[in-house]
């Protein structure tokens, strides 16, 4: 048993976190700021923050990630960061040459209180920083919140860029939120289908799955364009999917350039994906081409077909508030049964949506925000799940409680596809279904005495 | 990129300014210290910068104390209940990240390799200080899993916020009375990289575990294996091999270690050190204070694994071990051998680059030489000028602001558990023929004159090396894998090694050849360009014309 120490009885713990299902703000600040085309993500704190974001999101997307540090020693600590930032932009500018530098703090730099507008300031009066290059900065202390936290508030950054205009551009703004670079690409698709003009950002698609050529570009040709993100105050409305990852960012375009918004569930599964479309056709005011309809019924159909499989059956969640929330209402609208969630990411709101959602269910949920994995373990020690669906870290639990698996989820360390395969949309959907349907049914074949195992399923 | 030539002759000078051209002149001027031709100067020998603060800006390998504490000594530890005081993040990036593999061997036995632990620090701990909590945590650890013992670490807020983690400690330990806890600053900021971190554990290990085991250790030949943390099963192919030849590994620091393994480290009889760099003062203060010698080993490669084991039997003396130890080499070098033959073709003449920890990058080397392959760069990422000049530079070494935040710990004899093993003559003796103590010869001596020797290589160098020199293969850890292989250019981790292992040992060296040989013959390399990128111009017939 490898976490043979989980005991079933369950204990009110105030103080220890046992196997987290978050991580630190940074880390999503940082993974946002690469959906910028040109930009060097900068950690402002100690280097070590700075290298263990750099692999965990290397090893989730399996492409290079550049970010650079203050590294910070006692001195920097104690006397505060602002000679070592100030030497940092000078030294990317010069090395590097990107389009902008997105700044995130960590905790240490936090703690001590650097002000990054005021040294912002101090570079640009220094002629630290080049005629049209933008830097930008976000504040991510990591005993707040979340990873999911830090993308947020990197991408609020991004929007406090916005320039408000009475012209408008007749773009609407999706800001799409922590979902993968193959997701990115589908909501492109999706929308560009549908005939709407759109401004995305972040847009990591293009940047963290791009293709081996034996060329290296730090900076490829992909992300949102500064020039775009400035623009988006000119847009006639933003959708932004996701309440934690992306509304304090719509919100901020709404009060600063009286962009009007609309807070959705990210597109995953049927009915967060027809909300989408249904926004998309209607601030865009036309109507969906038959081309999504046959997409839309494809999914549907695979549901129908295939409704025996996911009857009933029992899942235990884990993932981040956005998704989780989206994946659980696909999943009861499936008739699955998720009796099991948790999300690392504190926030009230989460509990009572999972509770409405799951309502219909008409039987008791356990759901935990500031929950963990230890907990979320215990709980299927306690009642037993058919599926187990999250990170890579629920391959421990998955294995030792014998439960098929679906990897989903933030982070994905041992394997590949995330990067490639949307899973929001229509599309998305149908694979996420297909993985579910894989795993459930290679259970059964295995399990199935020799008299029931049949060809024909 | 794609144009580069590969060009037969390099000058080293000329790379070098290559690499320094677009720097900031001050960096320029800081980096031209740590980039070495590895010639000798007149009379001197090479000398390097190392150890010195990371530029900020500029992409580093490194990460940072907390990293060499928590992630490199303690996290492959098993029955240590390892609980990081701080947000949450330090604690999560170093869960189960490094491949360390354990062992537990049965259900019964601890082993917590598998837990995450932190008290997950809210503002609120921060504004009013996060000691109460931690007390709670260790107390809720203690009551969910009973272990021997809890180990504490501070991560960057901790430090800065004042919190006395060894107070709470030594209180908790009290408080148990059967749990011994013990608190470790690594605060990511001290020091310039994961070395400080490495000096900061072993240094508590030493003070809070070593010594304190009540069982007696009764096998013939004991030994300390220092530097070694069992990546990809390393250190049980080392164990297999020396359980093979008679001889008993005691304690490893600290691959698949347990609490008692180290807390009977005083009882081995003679301390072998694997990597120098993460841990040579532990092998220093094992023999001050117990009297235990110590020798460098080094079982990558099976060549070296050889002369490591015959170095051990010779300092035992006894012809019994001698020939067993003869007997073992000789059984299992056929296999190795066979399988070098294979691959040495097709490795033979290909080259290679090496930036890695604080003595991969020399002792990987050996395996490559095994193949055939020549390093034509490398560097340590963390590594100290003893590490690339040899252990005799030590007492040059002048002591900066950033190593003196490292405590050292002053140790004597101990009253009760000292005893010399061997006699002064013995040592002498011994020395005569050709056994080395306390002596490690670091990088230099070993890379080829001109080579280029760069101390905490960064991102921006490393592609410029590539794109020079254009090696068959780079090693370094996963942060520069990809963009390496953008380049066209297969990469090996060396830290975690990726995927695969264990490298150590003979069977180690089998699986390295077939890995390496499978990196720079495989067939992908090849495929960067598609055809029609080969043959731009459009001839005006087709195939079937
Ligand atoms: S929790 Fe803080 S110190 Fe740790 S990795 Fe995150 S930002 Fe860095
Ligand atoms: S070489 Fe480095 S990474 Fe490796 S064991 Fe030594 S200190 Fe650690």
């Amino acid at each position: 048993m490898l976490l043979r120490h989980t005991p079933k009885e369950i204990t009110e713990r105030s103080a220890l976190m046992i196997n987290p299902a978050k991580t630190c703000q940074p880390i999503g600040a940082m993974y946002a700021s690469l959906g910028i085309q040109g930009c060097l993500p900068h950690s402002h704190g100690s280097q070590g923050c700075c290298a263990y974001h750099r692999s965990t999101l290397t090893r989730h997307y399996k492409e290079p990630i550049s970010a650079a540090t203050s590294s910070f020693t006692e001195g920097a600590s104690v006397f505060g960061g602002q000679a070592n930032l100030l030497q940092a932009i000078d030294n990317i500018f010069t090395v590097y040459e990107p389009e902008v530098i997105a700044v995130h703090t960590t905790c240490l730099s936090e703690t001590i209180g650097d002000d990054l507008p005021q040294i912002f300031d101090k570079a640009k009066k220094e002629k630290k920083v080049p005629e049209g290059k933008t830097l930008i900065g976000a504040p991510t202390p990591s005993y707040v919140g979340s990873h999911v936290t830090g993308f947020s508030n990197m991408v609020k950054a991004m929007a406090a860029l916005a320039e408000p205009s009475g012209k408008k551009n007749g773009k609407i703004n999706i800001i799409p939120g922590w979902v993968e670079p193959s997701d990115m690409e589908e909501i492109k698709k999706l929308s560009a289908t549908i005939g709407v003009n759109i401004n995305m950002f972040p847009d990591t698609s293009g940047v963290l799955n791009g293709p081996l050529t034996g060329e290296y570009k730090m900076f490829p040709d992909a992300g949102a364009k500064i020039a775009d993100i400035k623009d988006s105050g000119k847009a006639i409305g933003t959708l932004a999917l996701g309440e934690w990852c992306s509304a304090d960012a719509a919100r901020l375009l709404d009060t600063k350039c009286k962009v009007p918004c609309s807070i959705l569930d990210m597109p995953f599964g049927l009915k967060a994906t027809d909300r989408f479309v249904d926004a998309l056709r209607t601030v865009a005011g036309v109507t969906v081409p038959e081309e999504i309809m046959i997409e839309r019924g494809k999914l549907v159909d695979m549901i129908s077909d295939m409704h025996q499989y996911f009857y009933g059956k029992k899942v235990a969640l884990v993932g981040d508030p956005d998704q989780v929330i989206a994946m659980t209402e696909f999943l009861v609208s499936i008739d699955m049964c998720p009796i099991h969630i948790v999300t690392g990411t504190p926030g009230k709101k989460f509990e009572e949506r999972i509770h409405e959602i799951t309502a219909p269910m008409g039987r008791k949920v356990n759901v935990r925000a500031k929950g963990d994995m230890f907990l979320l373990h215990q709980w299927i020690k306690n009642e037993a799940v058919d599926l187990i669906i999250g990170n890579t870290y629920c391959k421990y639990i998955a294995r030792d409680e014998d439960l098929p698996y679906v990897r989903w989820g933030f982070p994905i360390l041992d394997r590949q596809g995330h990067q490639h395969f949307p899973t929001v949309g229509y599309k998305g959907g149908l694979r996420l279904l297909e993985q579910i349907l894989g795993v459930l049914l290679d259970r059964k074949d295995r399990d199935d005495p020799e008299s029931k195992f049949e060809l024909v399923l | 990129m794609a144009k580069a030539q590969k060009l037969v002759q390099w000058e080293p000078h000329n790379i070098k300014e290559q690499l320094l051209e677009k720097y900031p002149p001050k960096v320029a001027r800081k980096r031209a210290q740590q980039i070495m031709i590895n010639e000798a100067q007149g009379n001197t020998t090479p000398e390097i910068v190392a150890n010195v603060r990371t530029i900020p800006g500029i992409i580093t390998m490194r990460g940072c104390t907390y990293a060499g504490c928590k992630g490199v000594i303690m996290g492959p530890t098993s029955d240590i209940v390892n609980l990081v005081h701080g947000p949450i993040g330090c604690s999560f990036y170093a869960w189960l990240t490094r491949r360390n593999q354990t062992d537990a061997i049965n259900d019964t036995n601890a082993n917590f390799i598998t837990y995450c632990m932190s008290t997950d620090m809210q503002d609120s701990d921060i504004i009013f200080g996060g000691e109460k909590k931690l007390a709670a945590a260790v107390q809720e650890a203690y009551d969910l899993f009973h272990p021997k013992a809890i180990a504490i670490f501070a991560t960057c807020p901790v430090g800065l916020i004042g919190d006395d983690i060894h107070a709470v400690a030594k209180k908790m330990k009290e408080h148990f009375g059967d749990c011994n806890v013990f608190a470790f600053s690594c605060e990511g900021y001290k020091g310039v990289s994961q070395s400080a971190g490495h000096h900061i554990a072993n240094n508590q290990v030493f003070t809070h575990v070593v010594g304190k085991s009540e069982t007696e250790k009764t096998d013939k030949y004991k030994i300390n294996l220092l530097g070694e943390y069992n990546i990809g099963g390393d250190g049980f192919e080392i164990d297999r091999i020396l359980e093979k030849c008679g001889i008993k590994n005691i304690s490893t620091f600290s691959g698949n270690a347990t609490y008692d393994k180290f807390a009977s480290a005083n009882q081995a009889d003679l301390s072998c050190v694997m990597c120098h760099r993460s841990i040579n003062y532990v092998a220093d203060m094992l023999e001050t204070k117990y009297g235990i010698p110590w020798i460098k080993v080094n079982f990558i490669g099976a060549e070296a694994t050889a002369k490591s084991l015959r170095k051990i039997a010779t300092y035992f003396g006894d012809q019994e071990l001698i020939d067993k130890v003869e007997a073992v080499i000789a059984e299992e070098m056929p296999d190795v051998l066979a399988v070098q033959e294979q691959v040495y073709p097709r490795t033979k003449g290909k080259t290679a680059m090496l930036f890695v920890g604080g003595s991969r990058a020399h002792h990987y080397q050996e395996l490559f030489n095994e193949m055939g392959m020549k390093t034509l760069s490398a560097g340590y990422e963390f590594g100290h000028r003893d590490d690339y000049e040899g252990r005799h530079v030590i007492p040059n070494l002048k002591v900066d602001a950033d190593s003196r935040n490292i405590e050292e710990i002053e140790v004597e004899p101990d009253p009760l558990l000292y005893k010399p093993r061997k006699t002064e003559a013995e040592l002498a003796e011994l020395a005569k023929g050709g056994v080395t103590f306390k002596d490690y010869e670091g990088l230099n001596p070993d890379m080829e004159k001109g080579s280029l020797i760069i101390d905490d290589l960064n991102q921006y160098e490393a592609e410029k090396l590539v794109e020079i020199m254009k090696p068959d293969l780079f090693c370094a850890g996963i942060k520069e894998k990809y963009s390496i292989q953008k380049l066209g250019v297969p990469m090996k981790q060396l830290h975690s090694y990726d995927s695969g292992g264990p490298y150590a040992g003979f069977k180690g060296a089998i699986n390295f050849y077939r890995e390496i040989d499978r990196l720079v013959n495989s067939r992908v390399w090849s495929y960067m360009k598609a055809p029609w990128q080969e043959n731009p111009e459009l001839s005006a017939t087709y195939v079937w014309e």
